[in-house]
């Protein structure tokens, strides 16, 4: 009896440490994202979207975030864009080109793996001193550069999980009807595999739109909107960061109505992609 | 005609698929070389400040006085430690015990609830962490000192590991689910008809089996946490001094490249300090990355 | 031969989803004889197999019902102790899956687990049953070892002896030789022979000439149902429906 009963308490209590484990995770979400809108709400209203910062903005006068909600904008979809037409070709290549080289192919994916864990903040830190080298200022195309070169990994590996998917066969006949390999790769892999590489896309571009720590000395910061890929830029996370950094309340009370406007782009982002994972997966399952 | 037409098409198709072939090759070779031109790049960077102080005397001493020319990155170590142990000691049985109630235990709405937390957790931008951090977190650490007899202002090592160890749930969750559903479904049934109980067999033969990617999994979430820039900076205090107290605040190493960016150029060899400190996240967390992926590799092969 | 039946499955249905996986099962299997469920791939034999001690409880997907008696107690009735019965029967599966630990403590895995914690005796229980299986000459040396070390076939023998350890009454086998080397396989046919004159043994197969070899009685299975079950001597030499005739012409194969 005694053995038994020490038994079941035994599971009884790691059932509930478990059962705590997995509330804790969903609690946390619910409290980020609360406790964001019930600060950024009130605060947040039409002029914020669709102004620029005026005189005396950071002072709590009129204005709004826009420069930096069109410059995130700017930033994300030119790196996204930028680092596609690299991860779409390479993720291709390693899945086609040198699919029976399986060490090689390896390799690649150790490194786009290591590159992946690469904090953003060296990224920024390198993508600094290459454009102290080449003697360029803080501006939207180093901006654009740096968060490619953080993105891509994401992106070519988010790629490479979805093409691994395609069976060998269907590559196979593709190549024997006589189409060169490019063609076969492109329309074969690709068609077959829109849903999966949209997902891969909007994920990276989650990331781009988000970070803050790579484009921190690459972008600067500006009241503009930039109108060229020379200028300066601000963007979302670093304007809600400044902010939030002023001692002032009512630019404090701004930063969290910025920080509503950032979480609802990731919401939609996220929610966009869940519907397209969901359509994939019900399609490979016919 | 018809067949010149032909020609020029074939002629054309070979040329396009010529274009994207040496394209495809140009993106590999950035791949390959890209890793190598990050290190060497912050290596040469930082190589000044190398060869005017020893390695040993930069890494640990306390002295931080840029513009003396004193680059101690003792205190800076110290406090990335802290925050990166405190935050996996925080996450890690979260995530542990989450993972193996996610696999084995939770009913079909738990799953269907928790997909999709995790997916938005795991996209939420650091600086949204942070804000959450300062909104909440800050305030409840101080609270929680104050009533512990460490009186705070609430930006302390804490509060950075706890905004942290939620940060990287979703990344070290997922992994973990991943490599707990790849243990043999017939290892379980072998230990269920031995008379073992469910949690027995999870106990004794799951967890066991898992145990190299269960380790891997922690490894890989220590790198994400370690390089971890703003969300923590945002909460943790910054004060150059080297922390020894949960309550006091720390000054991480990517909170000091952050914070300085802006004087780097104007202090002499503050850049190269800069530099050295991205370099030491860098061979740091590849390390740790390496490592991680290493014994995955290796346990797959054992089996 | 003492007929009597150790094992009585009454009207067994399994459902995943749409898909009518075993139906309505009527069979009783002999004790202490070793039963043949014979039957081409993908007919659902491994799935009776593995109702046999519920382990469809692992796949939520299965819908059960029916009975399965076992000494008079139904298996598949929810206020059974589903681990002590578990202990009865010993599970073989395809390839051999040791437990993630030394050769020693897969044997006493499920000794330790029935609450048996005394070095002396656990010693002398793994000797016993690593020789029964014919396995102890071979590592006996080496019982710190991790089991995966060993061959596939001696991985397979270990697997039998710590499915004996807990002293079962019956056996499950899932096609056990099918990843093994010919002389590997004859070890473990070899085995269940000697063993059935103790236990009550059911080997899953698809392999003819394997039931022809050790069958005492056969159950044949096709699309989920029972076609035909009886004394291994009747059903091969005088099969009674037309599809067993065909199967045995090898016309499925």
């Amino acid at each position: 009896m005694g053995r038994k009963f020490w038994k079941n308490t035994e599971v009884g209590v790691y059932r509930v440490l478990m059962f705590l484990a997995t509330s804790i995770i969903a609690i946390a979400l619910l409290l980020i994202i609360v406790s964001i809108l019930y600060k950024g709400l009130p605060s947040l209203n039409w002029q914020m979207l669709t102004q620029v910062p005026k005189g005396g903005y950071y002072f709590g006068k009129e204005g709004g975030i826009l420069n930096a909600i069109i410059g995130s904008l700017y930033l994300s979809f030119g790196a996204t864009i930028l680092s596609f037409i690299i991860s779409l070709p390479l993720a291709v290549y390693i899945n086609i080109h040198r699919a029976k080289q399986k060490r090689l192919v390896n390799t690649v994916r150790f490194l786009l793996d290591l590159l992946w864990g690469v904090p953003s903040i060296v990224y920024g830190a390198f993508g600094f001193t290459i454009m102290i080298y080449f003697g360029l200022r803080a501006s939207l195309l180093a901006g654009i550069i740096t968060v490619t070169l953080f993105i891509i990994p994401i992106m070519v590996r988010s790629m490479d999980e979805v093409f691994k998917t395609v069976p060998k066969g269907l590559i196979e006949a593709a190549l024997s009807l006589g189409s060169t390999r490019s063609e076969t790769s492109y329309k074969v892999l690709s068609r077959q595999c829109i849903p999966g590489i949209i997902t891969a896309i909007l994920l990276a571009f989650g990331r781009a739109i988000g970070d803050a720590a790579a484009i921190l000395f690459t972008t600067g910061y500006t009241d503009y909107i930039p109108t060229s890929l020379s200028q300066p830029t601000a963007t979302l996370p670093l304007s809600i960061f400044f902010q939030l950094g002023s001692p002032i309340p009512e630019v404090q009370n701004r930063a969290y109505a910025s920080a509503v406007v950032l979480t609802v782009i990731i919401l939609i982002i996220s929610i966009i992609s869940r519907i397209l994972s969901r359509k994939y997966y019900q399609e490979r399952i016919k | 005609m018809r067949d010149f037409f032909i020609k020029i098409f074939r002629i054309g198709r070979k040329i396009k698929d010529q274009f994207h072939s040496s394209w495809m090759f140009i993106c590999f070779l950035l791949i390959l070389v890209l890793p190598f031109i990050l290190g060497f790049g912050l290596l040469y960077k930082s190589n000044v400040l190398i060869r005017e102080q020893s390695l040993l005397q930069l890494l640990f001493s306390g002295n931080w006085h840029p513009l003396k020319g004193e680059f101690g990155f003792w205190p800076f170590i110290v406090s990335s430690l802290w925050v990166t142990i405190l935050s996996m000691l925080i996450c890690g049985p979260v995530c542990l015990l989450s993972a193996i109630h996610l696999t084995h235990y939770a009913k079909k709405w738990v799953l269907k609830l928790m997909h999709p937390v995790i997916d938005i957790l795991a996209g939420i931008p650091s600086v949204i962490y942070g804000v959450w951090g300062i909104l909440l977190v800050v305030p409840f650490v101080s609270r929680m000192g104050a009533s512990m007899g460490h009186p705070n202002s609430g930006y302390t090592i804490l509060t950075g590991a706890i905004v942290l160890s939620i940060m990287i749930i979703p990344f070290v969750l997922n992994i973990l689910i991943e490599v707990i559903r790849t243990v043999p479904r017939e290892l379980s049934e072998a230990s269920l008809s031995l008379g073992a109980t469910k949690w027995e067999t999870i106990k004794y033969v799951v967890l066991k089996k898992a145990f190299p990617g269960i380790i891997s999994s922690f490894g890989l979430g220590i790198s994400r946490a370690f390089g971890e820039t703003i969300a923590v900076l945002m909460v943790v205090g910054n004060v150059v001094k080297i922390p020894t107290g949960v309550f006091q605040p720390g000054y991480p190493l990517p909170a000091l490249i952050a914070n300085n960016y802006g004087e780097m150029l104007s202090i002499p060899m503050y850049d190269s300090a800069l530099m050295f400190s991205a370099l030491i996240l860098f061979v740091v967390v590849t390390i740790f990355n390496m490592g991680s992926r290493y014994l995955i590799i290796y346990s797959e092969k054992k089996i | 031969m003492g007929n009597e039946s150790k094992i009585k499955i009454d009207n067994l249905n399994l459902h995943i989803g749409k898909n009518h996986i075993l139906k309505n099962i009527h069979v009783s299997i002999p004790e202490r004889q070793l039963t043949v469920i014979l039957g081409p791939s993908g007919c659902g034999k491994t799935t009776l197999l593995k109702s046999l001690n519920r382990l469809t409880d692992l796949y939520p997907e299965m819908k059960i019902d029916g009975s399965i008696f076992l000494n008079e107690e139904d298996i598949l009735h929810s206020k059974t102790e589903i681990t002590l019965l578990r202990k009865k029967m010993g599970l073989l599966s395809q390839s051999p899956y040791p437990l993630p630990m030394s050769i020693y403590d897969n044997i006493a895995y499920g000794l330790r687990i029935s609450g048996r914690r005394k070095k002396k005796y656990l010693i002398k229980r793994v000797e016993h049953y690593l020789t029964q299986v014919s396995l102890w000459d071979e590592v006996k040396d080496r019982l710190k070892d991790s089991a995966s070390s060993l061959s596939i076939g001696q991985q397979q023998r270990l697997c039998l002896a710590r499915g004996l350890a807990v002293d079962p009454e019956i056996i499950l086998a899932d096609e056990p030789t099918s990843a093994l080397d010919p002389l590997s396989s004859k070890q473990i046919e070899e085995l269940f022979v000697k063993l059935k004159q103790r236990y009550t043994i059911v080997v899953v197969t698809h392999i003819l000439r394997q039931a022809r070899r050790i069958a005492d009685y056969v159950i044949f299975m096709y699309m989920g149902e029972v076609i035909e079950h009886g004394p291994a001597k009747d059903f091969f030499e005088n099969p009674k429906e037309e599809l067993t005739k065909e199967y045995l012409k090898g016309a499925f194969n």
